[in-house]
């Protein structure tokens, strides 16, 4: 079961300048958990210690934000595409502030 | 170096300015490769905050798309700051997530004139670049100040 990975620039380095990997798995999670035997450290990039999505990640099935698919747990098909993006983000609010605010 | 269009830049002091007091934020994507901004993106902020901005997951998604449909690539990824300097802050190089990019902050914290800076920002370390703004009109609406000297548009800075 194949599913297509696009993978953003700054996690090219995981993928050996791949823009687009394929892997396998039933859920985003256990895609990942493929991925991360072939792109070792790319699975940590995404994941957090605690086992849920890093907050500013964000990563797509088709043209679905996984977030309300489920998160890891979203449902995988043949065929699907999965997009990676880290999120854009930033701001004047102070590093500690925003780490609390938005649990990273 | 950042060279930009002063189109490009009054459009993007102009969409700082609506947005004030919320931070502002978007793209300028260029052809893959050409370093050159040309086709500017406002994008919403999801987080309407003060100090705080966040692209929305699904307007970056559509964009980040059409960009890659258009062998296009985000040249420029700038926001605003309303109330402080035009310079990264610790979030902002946090977060930063696109190496090739160039990172434009504007303040608007004064009314009458806008800071406009370029920075790169590549794994934690911030870079500050001249800016060269191309095909600047005779009679500016609005007066910016590039980087740190206000009297000039083409500036020099160390290690650039």
């Amino acid at each position: 079961m194949a599913i297509e990975v696009r993978v953003p620039t700054i996690l090219r380095s995981y993928t050996g300048g791949a823009k687009v990997v394929e892997g396998a798995g039933d859920t985003l999670g256990g895609l990942l958990t493929d991925l991360d035997a072939k792109y070792s450290g790319l699975r940590g990039r995404l994941v957090t210690p605690e086992g849920g999505l890093h907050r500013f990640v964000n990563i797509y099935v088709n043209d679905e934000d996984v977030r309300f698919l489920g998160s890891l747990d979203a449902k995988l098909s043949d065929g699907d595409a999965v997009t990676i993006l880290p999120a854009v983000a930033g701001g004047a609010l102070g590093f500690a502030a925003a780490a609390a605010l938005f649990g990273r | 170096m950042l060279t930009i269009d002063s189109a490009i830049v009054e459009a993007i002091v102009a969409h700082a300015r609506r947005d004030h007091p919320d931070e502002a934020c978007g793209v300028v994507a260029g052809p893959a490769g050409s370093d050159l901004p040309t086709r500017h993106i406002p994008m919403v902020n999801a987080a309407r905050s003060m100090t705080f901005y966040e692209f929305d997951s699904m307007e970056h998604l559509r964009v980040w798309r059409e960009m890659d449909d258009r062998d296009e690539e985000p040249v420029v990824i700038y926001h605003s700051h309303t109330a402080t300097e035009a310079y990264p802050s610790r979030t902002d190089i946090s977060f930063a997530g696109e190496p090739g990019a160039h990172y434009v902050l504007v303040s608007t914290r004064d009314d009458e004139r806008a800071e406009f800076r370029s920075f790169r920002i590549v794994d934690g370390v911030v870079t500050e670049e001249p800016v060269t703004v191309v095909g600047a009109t005779v009679d500016p609406v609005q007066s910016y100040m590039f980087g740190q000297s206000p009297a000039t548009v083409d500036y020099e800075c160390s290690g650039s």
